[in-house]
């Protein structure tokens, strides 16, 4: 037999195969799979939706403003300080974002109720609520890591910056701050904004880990409520897929129209 | 047991990466646009609901294909699951990165390579695949910390690896922080050998090559 021959037989097992399980797929899409649910649940899935991007928005922005000094110390900072930015970028990616949401979960939620043990007090505040809704808790370890991930890549730009821009800044009679704020920023965050439209990307795809401490976020609503209500579990879940992907395709679109609002000379 | 699911996945992900890779390369339009398909679903897809929807689809459709067959339905290893689901997670990464790294190579060197006459697979021994390894082995080094992260997420489903099993321990003992700590630590410390021995390996396939400023 030649190789041509087997080649065919090859590409012909693979269409055959790959038919079966698109025909499969379509059977079960059309005829086997339940669409019931969704219309009970619609209101909680809306919700879901409103908290997963409420995380993903606000962990982004605020690890973001917390990336920038500790990018910076890393290139002008004193040697200290330089030493615990990096420390801080090496632990946060270093270690699994799940066992960080975790430890701040269970660990720092156990340490409040110990804390009121002594002090009642601290139990009657308003703040008290804050403090047992895991969306906070959430929300800190997703804004402490993208900080890590993003100030590593800051330190990067601000370092990619030519420096003799920030010396015509200088010699404009800028403060060091106002050079900061008008060049150097500016300009560092022009040279990551394709990286950090795939880093954003990575913290949408990170948000799900909200759901093992119990956060109603999407992935929450359909594990937690869903599938333990009903006993679905593949329709909600490829539901879930594609509404992430949507959200990918929104962020990366939108990166590419600030990108191309803001040209860069080469 | 982490360090076994993350091996073993690792080697499978680069496994499908080399052959998608090759395939996004050379293939014909329609093995092409499955690769293509392959890898835009899964790096889109949270890591965390493809290992949900592979974890459960994928065990009980292979029990319904093996009562179908007449088996009786069999329990699935946790453990060949989880290294099956994340080596296909891992694939399609892999995929992308190995297939920048055969673009970057310079055309006139393979082209140099046929001209000598080498067969495909000398070519791919003697240039392609030293030359594309210094532009893989970043990108490789980052899927590999990646994977040795995500095997935390195993945990959810259910299989004790080191993420669950620390959890458990701290909930019986009520000492969160003395496990989660150490425990992020190990993870630390895998991450922190392997950085170095990837920079190791790295400036030994870079030898010979100017070194960038």
């Amino acid at each position: 037999m030649s190789l041509k021959t087997l080649r065919l037989i090859a590409k012909t097992f693979v269409v055959f195969v790959l038919s079966a399980i698109l025909i499969g797929l379509l059977y079960w899409l059309f005829a086997a799979s339940r669409w019931d649910w969704l219309v009970k649940y619609f209101p909680l899935l809306l919700r879901g939706l409103w908290l997963t991007v409420l995380l993903w928005v606000f962990s982004c922005v605020l690890g973001f403003i917390l990336a920038v000094p500790i990018g910076l110390v890393q290139v002008t900072g004193p040697t200290w300080l330089a030493g615990i930015a990096r420390g801080f970028c090496t632990v946060i990616r270093g270690t699994p974002l799940l066992l960080q949401v975790w430890l701040i979960y269970y660990g720092f939620g156990s340490l409040f109720p110990q804390i009121a043990q002594y002090y009642p007090a601290f139990r009657q505040d308003f703040m008290w609520l804050i403090r047992l809704d895991a969306f906070w808790y959430a929300l800190f370890a997703f804004t402490l890591s993208f900080a890590g991930y993003e100030g590593e890549i800051m330190r990067g730009a601000f370092l990619g910056v030519p420096r003799g821009e920030l010396e015509a800044a200088r010699a404009f009679g800028m403060s060091p701050w106002k050079a900061l704020i008008r060049v150097w920023l500016p300009r560092a965050v022009r040279l990551v904004l394709p990286t950090l439209a795939g880093e954003v990307v990575l913290q949408l795809k990170s948000t799900p880990l909200a759901m093992t401490v119990t956060v109603m976020d999407l992935t929450g609503v359909v594990r937690n409520r869903i599938t333990q209500d009903t006993y679905i579990v593949y329709e909600p879940l490829m539901l879930l897929a594609v509404i992430y992907m949507c959200l990918t395709f929104v962020a990366v679109w939108a990166f590419g129209a600030v990108e191309r609002m803001v040209p860069q000379k080469r | 047991m982490s360090v076994a699911i993350a091996v073993l996945a690792y080697a499978l992900g680069l496994l499908i990466g080399i052959v998608g890779a090759l395939v996004k390369l050379e293939g014909s339009v329609l093995s092409r646009s499955i690769m293509n398909g392959y890898t835009t679903l899964v790096r889109a897809v949270p890591e965390l609901i493809l290992i949900l929807i592979l974890y459960y689809a994928g065990t009980a459709t292979l029990n319904q294909l093996l009562e179908g067959a007449g088996f009786s339905a069999m329990a699935i290893n946790g453990f060949a699951a989880a290294v099956l689901v994340l080596g296909f997670v891992q694939g399609a990464y892999s995929t992308e990165v190995l297939r920048a790294a055969i673009q970057a190579i310079p055309l006139g060197q393979i082209e140099a390579a046929k001209a000598y006459g080498m067969s495909p697979w000398l070519m791919f021994r003697r240039v392609t695949l030293p030359a594309m390894l210094p532009y893989a082995i970043p990108g490789l080094a980052n899927l590999w910390l990646i994977v040795t992260k995500d095997t935390a997420l195993i945990a959810v489903v259910g299989y004790t690896e080191l993420a669950l099993a620390t959890r458990q321990a701290a909930g019986n003992t009520k000492m969160y922080f003395t496990f989660f700590l150490s425990a992020g630590l190990i993870y630390l410390i895998i991450t922190l050998v392997s950085q170095r021995m990837f920079g190791i390996l790295e400036s030994h396939v870079r030898r010979g090559q100017r070194r960038l400023t």
